[in-house]
C-alpha cells in the first residue's frame, strides 16, 4: 500500500511563478525559463510513491533538487503544482493547523547538519516534539529517556549537545524525530556531515533499528553507496527532475541514461570499473614452442622476472620465471616442461577492480587476464591498475 | 528654489500634538512621574550604608566577587563625595528610562526580526533617532512635558531604545536557519517557535542591546539636567557654569562610577546566557 504518494510535483521558486509554470508546461527549459521569468525551477515533473515501511532513497548531486522535494513532503516549502497524498489524504493545500498537526504526530524530520537546540540538554532535545503539543514533564521526559536508550546514548540524557561527538549528536537527532512515534521519517543527508566510519555504522544501525521499527523512510542522500545499502528502492535525480526510479539492482545494471551511468560509475570506481579498463597488453609472451631460450631472451629485453607462456591459440598455458629458465638453459633442456607453472592467478576479464585487488595483493607474480574461451588478453600488475583507475577517473571528470 | 520651510512643518505637527494629545501626555507623565519617584523613594528611604551593603550581597551571588567588590568601594565613594542623593535620582531615571525604551524596544525588536517590511520601515527611523543631537529631542520634550524629570526620561527613552531594537532584531535573525526549520518541522506554532528556540538563543545579543540601552540612558541623562532633570547632570552643569572645578569633576566621577557599574552588572548577565554554539 502506497504511504506516500507525490504526483506532478512543481516548486518554483520567485515571485511570479504562473508565467514560469505555463512555460514549463509548454516544454522550455529550466534555462530559459530563468533567463526569461528571472524564476528558479527547483523541481519539476516529480511523481512516485513510496510504499509502508519502504526505505525510498532520493539520491542527486547537490542542486539536483532532493532536499527541495524532502521539504515539500511535510510542506516546508510549499509545492508550486502537483499534489502529495499521506495515508489518502492530500495534504497539498491543507490548512497551516492541519499541516502542524501532520508534522506533530506523523511526518518527522532528521537534519544534515543535525539542528540540534544547543541550549537544551539531549533529554530535552529529543522531548521537544512531545512538548510542543504539551505534553506533561514527566511523561515526555519518560518516553524521551526510553527513545534515548534505544539509540544508545543512556547516560547521556543531562549532556548538552556540543559536549557530544556528531555520530553521537546524530542520535540524538534520530531520537528526536522518533519520539513522537511518527510513521513517516524524512532523513536529509542525515550521515553525510559524519566521518564515513560513523557513517557506515550509522547506517548498519538505522537499518537494524528500521527491522524492528518499520518506519516508512524517505532518505536524501548523493552518496551512491549509501544509497544502494540503505535504500529499497532509490530515485535518482538530476537537474530538478527524477531521472530513474528502481532498486539498486536496476539502477547498476540497467542505467536509464547518460547521466544515471555516469552518476554510478563516478560514485565508487573499484565497483564498476573492471580488469579490462585497466589491463595491460599481454606483450611480450612465449609461445610453448619456444622454449626457455627465448623466454630468458624476451625476459632480459624487457627488464621483467617472469613472463607468461600461451598456446598457439594463444590460450594461457601457464607462467615461467626468470631463475627457472636460466637453470633450464644452463642444463641444457629445450622444452618448458618441468619449470612452467600452471596455476597462475586469473581473473576473468569482466571482474571488477574490487576484486581483483585481493587477488594482486596474495600473489607476486602478474594476475593473468582471459576471455571466456581461455585466452590471455591481458596482464595486470599492481602499477598497472592504479594507474588504470586514475586514467579512468580523468576521463570521467 | 526657495527654501523648503522643514522646520515650520515640524513645528506645525508638536504645536499640533502639544493641544490635542495633552491627556495622553499627562496619562504619560504620571506614569512616568510615579514610577521614578517610587524607585527613588525606595533607594533614598533606607541608610546609604546598608544599601551598600545590601547590593554587596546581591552582586556576590548574581554577578561576582570583583564586581561585588568593585561596585560596593564605588558606591562608597559616592557617598563619601556627599553626592548620595543626587546619585540616587539618576539612578531612578536610568532604571525608568531603560525599563521603559526594553519594553518598548524588545517586542519592537521581535517584530523587525519577524517581518521584512517593520524591518525596512523601522531602520531608518532609527538610523534617524539615533544620529540626530540629542539635545534637539529636549525641545519638543519640554513642551510636552514641561520642564523636569518627565521630559528628561522621554529624551532618554528616546535616544536609548534603537540599539535594543537593532540587537534583539539581530540576534533573532542570527539564530541558524537550520534551528528555526527543525522548530518548524517538528510542528511549534509560531509562538513556541519565539519563546522556546529564538529568544533563547538570541538571549546573548539581547543582552547586549540590554547593556547598551543602559549605557546611554546613563549618557542622555545627564544631557537631560538641561531642562531640569537633576540628578548628577546637575552638578555637572553646576560645576561648568560657576567654573567650579573641584564640583564639576566630583559629578563628574560619580556618574563613571555609576557608569562602570552598571556596565559591568549587565555585561556579566550577558555572559552567564552565553549558549556554547
Amino acid at each position: 500500500m502506497s504511504k506516500i504518494i507525490v504526483k506532478d510535483l512543481v516548486k518554483i521558486f520567485g515571485d511570479h511563478p504562473e508565467k514560469a509554470l505555463k512555460m514549463l508546461q509548454e516544454g522550455y527549459s529550466k534555462d530559459e525559463i530563468l533567463k526569461k521569468t528571472r524564476q528558479t525551477v527547483g523541481i519539476f515533473d516529480i511523481n512516485f510513491s513510496v510504499n509502508e515501511g519502504e526505505v525510498f532513497v532520493l539520491m542527486g548531486l547537490s542542486g539536483s533538487g532532493k532536499s527541495t522535494l524532502l521539504r515539500c513532503v511535510n510542506r516546508l516549502i510549499e509545492p508550486t503544482s502537483g499534489t502529495i497524498t499521506i495515508d489518502d489524504e492530500d495534504i497539498t493545500l491543507a490548512e497551516p493547523d492541519v499541516i502542524r498537526d501532520i508534522r506533530r504526530k506523523k511526518v518527522s524530520m532528521v537534519f544534515q547538519r543535525f539542528a540540534l537546540f544547543p541550549h537544551r540538554t539531549v533529554l530535552d532535545n529529543v522531548a521537544y516534539g512531545l512538548e510542543i503539543q504539551g505534553v506533561p514533564t514527566v511523561e515526555r521526559r519518560e518516553k524521551a529517556a526510553q527513545i534515548i536508550e534505544t539509540v544508545g546514548l543512556k547516560g547521556w540524557e543531562y549532556s548538552m549537545p556540543d559536549q557530544l561527538s556528531g555520530g553521537m549528536q546524530q542520535r540524538v537527532g534520530l531520537a528526536r524525530a522518533l519520539c513522537n512515534n511518527p510513521d513517516i521519517l524524512l532523513m536529509d543527508e542525515a550521515f553525510s556531515a559524519l566521518d564515513p566510519l560513523i557513517r557506515k555504522s550509522m547506517q548498519d544501525e538505522l537499518l537494524s533499528l528500521q527491522n524492528s521499527l518499520n518506519k516508512t523512510i524517505i532518505f536524501v542522500t548523493h552518496d551512491l553507496d549509501e544509497a544502494l545499502k540503505i535504500g529499497d528502492r532509490i530515485a535518482l535525480m538530476n537537474n530538478g527532475t527524477i531521472v530513474q526510479i528502481g532498486t539498486a539492482e536496476e539502477i547498476l545494471t540497467n542505467p536509464a541514461n547518460d547521466y544515471v551511468e555516469r552518476f554510478v560509475e563516478d560514485v565508487d570506481r573499484t565497483k564498476v570499473l573492471t580488469a579490462e579498463g585497466v589491463m595491460k597488453a599481454p606483450d611480450p609472451v612465449v609461445f610453448l614452442k619456444d622454449g626457455p631460450h627465448v623466454a630468458l631472451r624476451q625476459m632480459k629485453e624487457h627488464g621483467i622476472s617472469s613472463i607468461f607462456v600461451v598456446t598457439r591459440e594463444r590460450k594461457l598455458a601457464g607462467i615461467v620465471l626468470a631463475e627457472d629458465a636460466l637453470q633450464a638453459v644452463k642444463e641444457h633442456r629445450e622444452e618448458f616442461k618441468d619449470i612452467i607453472i600452471e596455476d597462475v592467478p586469473k581473473v576473468r576479464i569482466d571482474t571488477p577492480v574490487i576484486d581483483i585487488i585481493p587477488v594482486l595483493a596474495e600473489t607476486k607474480l602478474p594476475v593473468a587476464v582471459t576471455r571466456d574461451d581461455d585466452k590471455l588478453v591481458g596482464i595486470l600488475v599492481k602499477g598497472s591498475v592504479l594507474a588504470g583507475m586514475v586514467r579512468k577517473g580523468e576521463n570521467i571528470a | 528654489m526657495p527654501k523648503l520651510p522643514i522646520g515650520l512643518w515640524v513645528e506645525r505637527i508638536v504645536d499640533w500634538a502639544q493641544v490635542n494629545l495633552d491627556a495622553l501626555f499627562d496619562i504619560i507623565t504620571l506614569i512616568i512621574r510615579v514610577l521614578v519617584t517610587s524607585i527613588e523613594t525606595v533607594f533614598l528611604s533606607v541608610h546609604p550604608l546598608i544599601i551598600i551593603a545590601l547590593v554587596f550581597i546581591l552582586f556576590w551571588f548574581i554577578a561576582n566577587r570583583k564586581i561585588a567588590v568593585g561596585t560596593a568601594i564605588g558606591l562608597y565613594l559616592i557617598y563619601n563625595m556627599q553626592l548620595w542623593k543626587p546619585s540616587i535620582e539618576t539612578l531612578a531615571l536610568v532604571l525608568a528610562a531603560a525599563a521603559l525604551a526594553l519594553l518598548l524596544g524588545i517586542p519592537l525588536g521581535i517584530l523587525t526580526a519577524r517581518s521584512n517590511l517593520i524591518h525596512k520601515i523601522i531602520m531608518p527611523l532609527l538610523d534617524f533617532m539615533q544620529t540626530m543631537p540629542a539635545f534637539v529631542y529636549l525641545i519638543p520634550a519640554v513642551l510636552f512635558f514641561g520642564l523636569g524629570q518627565v521630559p528628561g526620561l522621554f529624551a532618554t527613552v528616546v535616544f536609548a531604545m534603537p540599539p535594543t531594537i537593532r540587537l534583539t532584531g539581530l540576534g533573532i535573525r542570527q539564530v541558524p536557519v537550520e534551528l528555526v526549520e527543525a522548530t518548524d518541522a517538528f510542528g511549534s506554532t509560531e509562538w513556541q517557535k519565539l519563546i522556546k528556540v529564538q529568544i533563547p538563543l538570541a538571549l546573548p545579543t539581547i543582552m547586549a542591546g540590554v547593556n547598551q540601552c543602559i549605557m546611554l540612558s546613563l549618557s542622555m541623562v545627564v544631557i537631560a539636567a538641561m531642562i531640569g532633570a537633576g540628578g548628577l547632570g546637575n552638578e555637572v552643569l553646576a560645576g561648568i557654569s560657576r567654573l567650579d572645578i573641584a564640583k564639576g569633576f566630583e559629578g563628574g566621577l560619580a556618574i563613571v562610577i555609576m557608569a562602570i557599574i552598571l556596565d559591568r552588572v549587565t555585561q556579566s548577565f550577558s555572559e552567564k546566557h552565553k549558549v556554547k554554539a
